[in-house]
Formats: C-alpha cells, structure tokens, sequence
C-alpha cells in the first residue's frame, strides 16, 4: 500500500512539473472559480450580517412578537408594558423592549442612512458597549453607536450628530451626542445607532395620526432565560402567561429578516452552481487529459503497475491541481479584497469562507472522479495494438 | 542445457464476433529456453500479437496453458498476473512505450521502482545499461527530445533492467528506418544472449529475423513452421531482402 503510494505520487508529481505550463493553466482556471466562489460566500456572510447582526448578537434566547405577526419584526407592534409582564414569568431572566426604524445622519458631507433602534440601557436588546458609556435612559439626546458608523462617517465619542426625520409631511432634524460605541450591529443592510425609548419614539420618522402620542410601542422584546436549554418549555410558558403574542427564538426571528431567507438563497445558489461549473470543468479537463493518455495508461498497467496505483496517481495529481488553484485563488481573493470599499458587504472571516474552500478542495476529486474511474478501467491491452 | 524460461502448450483462443467463432490463436504449443530469442513472423491476422498478450498475461487464453518461469498463468488471479508483469516479465511496444514525463533514466529506473529494487547499485547498472545502448549523453532527455530508435533503446533497457524470465517485443521496428531497426534488434538480440534471458520479438519485417534463434511462422492462428537451423534462418531472412 505504501509503495503504491509512494509510486502514484512520484508519478503525479512529475508528470506535473514536467508538463507544469499545462497544469498552471488549469490551476488558474480552478483559481478564477476559486475567486468567484470566495467573493459569493463573502458577500453572502457580508449580506447575512448587514441583515441580522443585530438580532444574532442580542443577549437572549427568545424574541417576543405580537401575536400573528408571522415572527416579523417590521409587522409586530406590543403593547408598552409587555416587557413588564414578561420580566414577571418565572424561568426569565431578563426581558429588553426593542423598538426599530430607520433615519439618516445628515451632518456628514455624505448623509448616511442607518437603522435607529430604541433599547433600554442595561436590559437584553441593548449590545455592550465597546467604548465610552451607555446612554441615560428618560429622553436624553444621547446615542449609541455602531463602529460600522464611526468607521464610514468619522464620527468620534463626543461629536454631536444631526438626524432628519420625516414627522408627518415635515422633515425634522435632531441634534444627538454620541456616548458610546457598540461592535457588529448591523441591521436591516444598515449600521445601527441607539436611543433611549423615549427619545426613540420623539425622533423616529412618523405619520400625522402618530404623532398625538408619547407613548413608544416595542416591536419586539428580547428575552433571556434563567436556563437557555428550558428555551422551548419558556416559549409554551410565555404563550400562557402573557396576553396577545408570540415567541420564537433567534434563528427563525433572523430567517423571518424580510428578505433575508431569500437573499441568503439566491447567494447560496450562486454558490453551488458556480461549485458546480468548476466541478465541470475540472472533470472536463482531467476526462480529456486521460483521454489523451489511454496508451500510456495501458504501457504502465502492461510493466507491471496496479490498477490502484495509476487511479491513486490520478487522484493525487488531481488534488495537487486543485489545491494548488485554491491556494491561489485565496491569494488572488485577498489582493482583491484589499481594493474593495468598505461599502460592499464582503466579510472573509466566516465559517462559510472556511466551508467554501473546503467545498473547493473537494471539487477536484469529485469533477476527475468520472476520468478517475476511467483511468482504473482502462485495459492493458491498450498498450498493444488490440485494445 | 539452458531452463526453460517459456512454455506454451496447446493454447487456443477464440473470439466470437457476429455470432461466428473465430480461432485467433489455434492449438498452438511452443517452449523458449532462458538465453534463446525467438521471432513470431506472420501476415496481418494471422494470432501473433494475440498470442503475444497471452503470453504477457494480457489475455486469458480460451483453453490450454502458459507457463512462465514455471508458473501457470491460468492459475492465477488478476493481482497475481499483475505480480508476475511487473517481475517476470519485461517489454517493449510498438509505439508510445515510454512514459513521456520521464526521462530515458526515470524510465527504466521505473521498472525498479515498481519491484521495490531502486537502490545506489541498481541506479548504476541502470546508466551502465543506457549506456550499452548508446544513450549515455540521453539520460535527461525526455522521450519528446529523442529519436525513435533511441526511445525504443530506452524501451528495451527498461525491458531488461529488473531480470524478467522473459522479454516480449511487439513490433518493436515498426517506427524506424531500416539501419536503426537492425541496430535495435541487434542490440536487443545480444542484450538477451548475454543476460540470459528468453526473447520473443513480434515482426512483420522478416529481415531481422537474422538475429534471432529461432523463427515460429503463424497463419490463421495456427504455428505452422519452426525454423531452428541459423542457415535456414539467415536464408529466412535473407528472402525476403530480395
């Protein structure tokens, strides 16, 4: 077994340098859809986490909705004292009203939309914050931002920002002071900036028939358990206890994200079939190449070597294409991704990059498995002229 | 009295092709000893190269036996004949018989590889034996960079270098011009004379018959002469110059 291991890689690896200009060519063509499918899945997770960072980071376990809200943020409205009501459940915690909408920072050379969210300093929905304080609570004009913020906008602890707000047919702009920093809260495809309640409800855009009312109303409450594994048993319990809603958990508030299952599945899609491209052309090329050698392939099977060893051979001259294509595709992929602004949502740093390259290593084998099994079946009677 | 490195003993086969059976190889019995190198001539069609893959454990035979150094090739299973290839027997093809991202040496240094034998003692009789052939100055030379007559060189050295029972030729010529298809088989003819080793070349060219003991003639399948006498040989060989 080990010489033939060692035989069928002396053999993959010459042929390979000897005739390296053709493999080279084939690395790059494994590279380009290297490229292709690192950017996909970068821009996947850069997409996924512009749409549900907020959600996927919150410090609970379970997310509170109005009743038949269908899990829908955007579509649930609770009544104000439901947070009260859920903080009394036995099995909680915690529970953090959440109040979402969106504005735009207008004292920017560049106005710059974000998600204003509405959170209670201290309580689940309110992310730690990574520099400065948190606000106070009441109706201090006081924010807390994103990073993502402050890193596309130069804004610095301290600054006073200016936000437009449509109140019924006018625009409004308000002054808030930035407080505080939190890390990776994006939500909605925008960076995120936070408010107390009552200043949420004094600021967000609003319609005429709004505007009458101070009361701010939490589109969701974020909940955290006492036992995060009794997560299932407390959403039954919820259900029982408190009046008009319903209770999920992160995963299937982020999958109900309007947009986000069908985003994530258009990128995934892209994914596969450009996964799936490569594993053509890789089988393609290795099917054309054994085609050319069945002589060869014949002589060395007719001297003496085993049907394992020509098919190991061809697996390890397959891998080391592949692997070699990879490696430099990853380095292609980083050089690019050094030009990108930081507009386009491409992250590298997930398990889907990590997933992606495995899926790439193991094109290679699967697009040659095809010439793979050919090579093994090729007689050596082809060696002489009756094959 | 010199081993007998070959036996064939009434070896038939047959194939069916349009529902008729057709005997490519019939009743065809012969011994080669060790040292003796024979000719199997015959027109297009008449067995030899199927009787040749019989011989190379290519092709199960439709009934009777080949024994090589002793040992029954109908007894055998396919890693078997595998083992027995890569150990007993050497070889040298018409065309493509080099593996073309080797060089002349990584070549026949091939053979020693696959019988686990490549060792410092081995190298140097392996570039001994290239250089025998003439090919001292090719042994980098990929097969692309060399001529025919030298890639079929490299072939039969290759053929020799890990001491198989027998050697087996097929239309080792076929490519080159006449003087370098006398100078292989020439060398091939001494090669197999001073290694004692039994040699079977499959021609078309009855001319280099000249350089072999013995001549079996084939048609239709059948061994229809044995021509063992040199003068008879020679004579052989020398009609069909003419």
């Amino acid at each position: 077994m080990m010489k033939n291991f060692t035989l069928a890689t002396y053999l993959a690896i010459k042929e390979v340098v000897r005739n390296r200009g053709r493999f080279f060519l084939v690395a790059l063509v494994i590279a380009l859809i290297t490229l292709l499918v690192l950017f996909i899945a970068a821009l996947g997770e850069g997409l996924a986490n512009g749409n549900r960072q907020y959600v996927a980071n919150l410090d609970a376990q379970l997310v509170v909705f109005l009743e038949k809200s269908d899990y829908i943020i955007s579509s649930s409205r609770l009544e104000t004292n439901t947070a009260r009501s859920i903080r009394r459940v036995e099995g909680v915690d915690d529970a953090g009203a959440v109040y979402t909408s969106s504005t735009e920072i207008v004292s920017l050379p560049e106005p710059l939309k974000v998600s204003l969210l509405g959170a209670e300093p201290g309580r689940p929905g309110m992310p730690p914050v990574v520099a400065g304080r948190e606000f106070r609570s009441g109706e201090a004009r006081e924010t807390v931002i994103d990073q993502q913020v402050a890193f596309r906008s130069g804004i610095q602890i301290g600054d006073v920002i200016e936000i437009r707000s449509t109140q019924g047919v006018d625009d409004e702009f308000f002054e808030l002071k930035v407080v505080g920093l939190v890390s990776g809260q994006s939500y909605f495809f925008q960076p995120t900036i936070f408010v107390p309640p009552s200043t949420w409800e004094k600021i967000r855009p609003q319609s005429d028939s709004e505007l009458s009312s101070d009361t701010p109303f939490p589109n969701i409450v974020a909940v955290r358990l006492t036992d995060p594994s009794q997560a299932d048993m407390m959403m039954t319990r919820l259900v029982e206890r408190v009046p008009n809603i319903e209770v999920t958990d992160i995963e299937t508030t982020i999958n109900n994200i309007p947009g986000y299952s069908a985003q994530q599945g258009t990128v995934q899609a892209q994914g596969f079939f450009t996964l799936l491209i490569g594993i053509l052309v890789i089988g393609g090329f290795f099917q054309i190449q054994i085609l050319q050698k069945v002589p060869q392939i014949g002589v060395l099977k007719a001297i003496g070597s085993s049907n394992g060893m020509v098919g190991l051979s061809a697996v390890i001259q397959i891998i080391i294409v592949t692997a070699l294509g990879v490696g430099i595709g990853g380095g292609l992929t980083y050089l690019f991704s050094l030009g990108f602004p930081p507009t386009i949502p491409l992250v590298f740093n997930g398990a889907r990059s990590l997933i992606a390259v495995a899926l790439l290593l193991s094109i290679g084998p699967v697009g040659g498995m095809v010439s793979i099994i050919y090579a093994v079946r090729i007689e050596p009677l082809k060696a002489l002229r009756l094959g | 009295m010199s081993n007998i490195a070959l036996e064939v003993r009434d070896l038939v086969k047959s194939f069916s092709l349009d529902g008729a059976t057709i005997q490519a190889v019939d009743n065809v019995s012969f011994q080669v000893r060790s040292g003796e190198f024979v000719a199997l001539v015959g027109p297009s069609g008449s067995g030899k190269t199927t009787l040749l893959s019989i011989l190379a454990a290519l092709l199960s035979p439709t009934s009777g036996q080949v024994l090589i150094d002793g040992q029954d090739l109908a007894k055998m299973n396919e890693r078997e004949r595998v083992k027995l290839r890569r150990e007993k027997i050497g070889f040298t093809f018409q065309s493509n018989n080099l593996i073309p991202f080797l060089t002349a040496r990584e070549n026949v240094e091939y053979m020693l590889r696959l019988n686990g034998a490549l060792n410092h003692g081995s190298r140097i009789r392996s570039d001994e034996l290239l250089a025998r052939l003439g090919l001292a100055e090719r042994l980098h030379n990929l097969p692309a960079q060399m001529s025919g007559g030298q890639q079929q060189r490299v072939a039969i050295a290759r053929a020799l270098i890990h001491n198989p029972a027998v050697v087996l030729a097929d239309e080792p010529t076929a490519s080159l011009d006449t003087e370098r298809a006398f100078q292989v088989v020439e060398t091939f003819a001494n090669l197999i004379h001073e290694n004692g080793r039994a040699g079977i070349i499959v021609t078309h060219d009855l001319r280099m018959c000249q350089f072999v003991d013995r001549v079996l003639q084939m048609r239709d399948g059948k061994l229809v002469r044995i021509i063992e006498d040199k003068n008879e040989i020679l004579e052989f060989a020398g009609a069909a110059v003419h």
